[in-house]
């Protein structure tokens, strides 16, 4: 998606080093964390990383062990969920299953002793904006799973929230729909204006929903950035291995200046000459990440003696858009290559057991000190 | 093939009139006109004779209103603290003596009748030793005995139901801004009425037929409907406990079948709508 202005000087959500322990285990480890007005902020990662638990605390569901939460300036210690000008949007949608959509909607404003006209009209311009309009008479069950989740974000929305935490939003519906609703989500967060705070486990998710990525693995933080950032400068061999695919090499700091570093690699059998500077202690052993799409694969020899090396392609899988090609490096190292299939005709293309090249650009190595 | 279905067809009809050939022998006999139960009197037969003479028996209609009376006292104090016994179990983690807890108020389903029965008349007459409270035995003790009982049956099935529940419920309902009160009267109730409704029929059901502990804690002037028969059936049953049984049967017979199939309308209506929801997306 477009990058946003996001006004950063103004933090909204400030998490401040928050501990949560649940008996001897360690669910979120003194993560700190700011949160801007306006932003679709993801915390991703595996299932038992403490996304979860930190959304909850959020929402006010668990209480921090230690450290603090700020919501829009205000201590959120001693204010229970329901008071909270937070929202939260449940991974099996919870929705109440003996109300009908408009009652389910309806619920929340009727907690704040709106009158009945208001309570109607703001229901009714909700359903509307989610597309629901003439499914309010409909219980839960006569609804479809797209559905069902439309009414879970009307009913949090109509709220008007300060922040929306949405836990896996995403996660029961089936691929065609989740690519569909992802993009509803963005416009609807445009237009309403409202942070969200989202919780998945789901690289791709994070990456289309996201104006920043909060990568999580066992109860920290490990690094918070676009997903530009995050997907072309993993800050370690977790967040580079996490998001998306990686060859990582491991290798050794032959040459250490301010534009540029030298890396021999015994695996790759060449050295990699790596057009920015990195800082870490000459000679350290160091690991080389290379994403499969950043790698040329040819059949003739591209000129120059580094960023090059030579294998034989062992295994292909056609994707339709792409294709990935397994590669045997003479060292015996697998390396992966993906080539997006612009001609139709398969004739070019490299077949089983071909012998390649392969070379990358200088710029495209990540060099990763953890 | 063709043996199988017929040994399963004979298996069935055992079956059926191992269960159903006694009651069906004593609705039979409940148009008798004889009054020796065992004897068919075919001459003046069938008749409503007994019937007749059932409605007219004071002793009965009185011991049947008593019945009632108790058994509804019973279901709904059985619901109220069975609820708030199961609640306390699911809900409330490990709070100290909740181990206790569990196995106490189960402790009346194993238990004998005879026990439970001969152990409430004990504490009732102590209770009148010390306080004064209750006065003597009669309806209230028998209550309150058939609640001790119940409220057991009506803790599991309260209890079952809340495991099965889906806490982000509540808690949603708590993010959208009710209290937790609010929550409990406007979520959680409605949700589990069906096990409250379960839960209530059956402590009716329970207190409706109990004779075991009625008969240790209940005094003169207070003879629930099954002590009735009970004793009359000791003195040689008479053909009107025949008709009373009989109607006992119809009714039992009539709000089974019209659950059966109120359920069975739903669970189509459900499907049909589950289906509607999935092609319409």
């Amino acid at each position: 998606m477009a990058e946003k202005t996001i006004d950063r000087s103004q933090e909204y959500v400030r998490i401040e080093s928050v501990t949560k322990r649940f008996g001897d285990f360690v669910a979120v480890d003194n993560v700190s964390l700011n949160i801007y007005k306006g932003e679709i902020f993801c915390l991703l990662g595996g299932s038992g990383c403490g996304k979860t638990t930190l959304l909850r605390m959020l929402a006010g569901f668990e209480a921090p062990t230690s450290g603090r939460i700020l919501i829009d300036g205000q201590d959120m210690a001693s204010t229970p969920p329901y008071e909270r000008p937070v929202n939260m949007m449940f991974q099996s949608y919870a929705l109440f299953p003996h109300m009908s959509v408009e009652r389910n909607v309806a619920f929340g404003l009727e907690q704040e002793g709106l009158t009945k006209a208001e309570v109607s009209n703001r229901v009714a311009d909700m359903l509307d904006i989610v597309k629901l309009g003439e499914f309010a008479r409909r219980k839960p069950h006569q609804l479809s799973g797209g559905q069902r989740q439309r009414v879970a974000l009307a009913r949090a929305l109509v709220k008007r929230p300060k922040i929306l935490l949405l836990d896996e939003p995403l996660g029961a519906l089936d691929k065609k729909l989740r690519e569909h609703t992802q993009f509803e989500l963005i416009n609807l967060q445009e237009r309403l204006g409202v942070t969200f705070v989202v919780v998945t486990h789901d690289q791709e998710e994070a990456m289309t929903l996201a104006t920043r990525i909060g990568v999580m693995n066992k109860g920290q933080i490990v690094q918070v950035g676009t997903p530009t950032d995050i997907y072309e400068f993993p800050n370690s061999r977790f967040v580079a291995d996490f998001i998306g695919s990686v060859n990582i090499f491991e290798g050794q700091l032959i040459e250490d200046e301010p534009g540029h570093v030298r890396i021999r690699c015994p695996e790759l059998d060449t050295t990699v000459f790596v057009s920015h500077g990195i800082s870490s202690a000459p000679d350290a052993k160091v690991s080389v990440a290379i994403r499969p799409e950043k790698i040329e694969m040819t059949r003739g020899a591209p000129e120059g003696a580094e960023n090059l090396t030579r294998g034989i392609v062992k295994e292909i899988a056609y994707m339709g858009d792409m294709s990935v090609y397994l590669v045997k490096l003479d060292s015996g190292r697998m390396v992966r290559v993906t080539i997006p299939n612009v001609e139709r005709h398969a004739d070019e293309r490299i077949v089983w057991d071909e012998a390649v090249h392969l070379s990358w650009h200088a710029s495209s190595p990540v060099v990763l000190s953890q | 093939m063709k043996s199988r279905s017929g040994f399963r067809n004979g298996a069935l009809v055992l079956g059926l009139a191992f269960l159903y050939m006694p009651i069906l022998s004593m609705v039979v006999f409940s148009f008798n006109n004889s009054r020796l139960v065992t004897v068919w009197d075919s001459a003046n037969s069938p008749t409503l004779t007994w019937y007749r003479k059932l409605f007219a028996n004071e002793q009965i209609l009185d011991a049947a209103f008593l019945s009632l009376q108790i058994a509804a006292m019973t279901a709904t104090g059985a619901v109220i603290l069975g609820t708030l016994a199961g609640l306390a179990l699911v809900r409330f983690g490990a709070f100290r003596g909740r181990a206790m807890l569990s196995t106490m108020t189960t402790a009346p389903l194993v238990m004998p009748e005879v026990i439970t029965g001969l152990s409430l008349l004990l504490l009732f007459v102590a209770l009148e030793q010390l306080t004064g409270w209750p006065e003597g035995r009669g309806i209230m003790t028998i209550t309150i005995a058939h609640i001790t009982l119940a409220m057991a049956y009506v803790t599991v099935v309260v209890r079952s139901r809340l495991v099965g529940f889906d806490d982000s419920l509540e808690e949603a309902a708590l993010d959208l801004g009710a209290k937790p009160l609010t929550v409990f009267f406007r979520i959680t109730l409605p949700l589990i009425t069906p096990a409250l409704v379960s839960g209530w029929l059956l402590a009716f059901t329970l207190s409706w037929d109990d004779v075991v502990i009625s008969q240790f804690v209940s005094g003169p002037n207070s003879t629930t409907l099954p002590m009735v028969i009970f004793s009359k059936a000791r003195l040689g049953v008479s053909p009107d406990i025949n008709a009373l049984a009989t109607i006992l049967v119809l009714i039992v017979a009539t709000g089974v079948v019209l659950s059966t199939l109120y359920m069975k309308h739903e669970e189509k209506r459900r499907l049909r709508e589950e289906q509607m929801a999935r092609s319409g997306n």
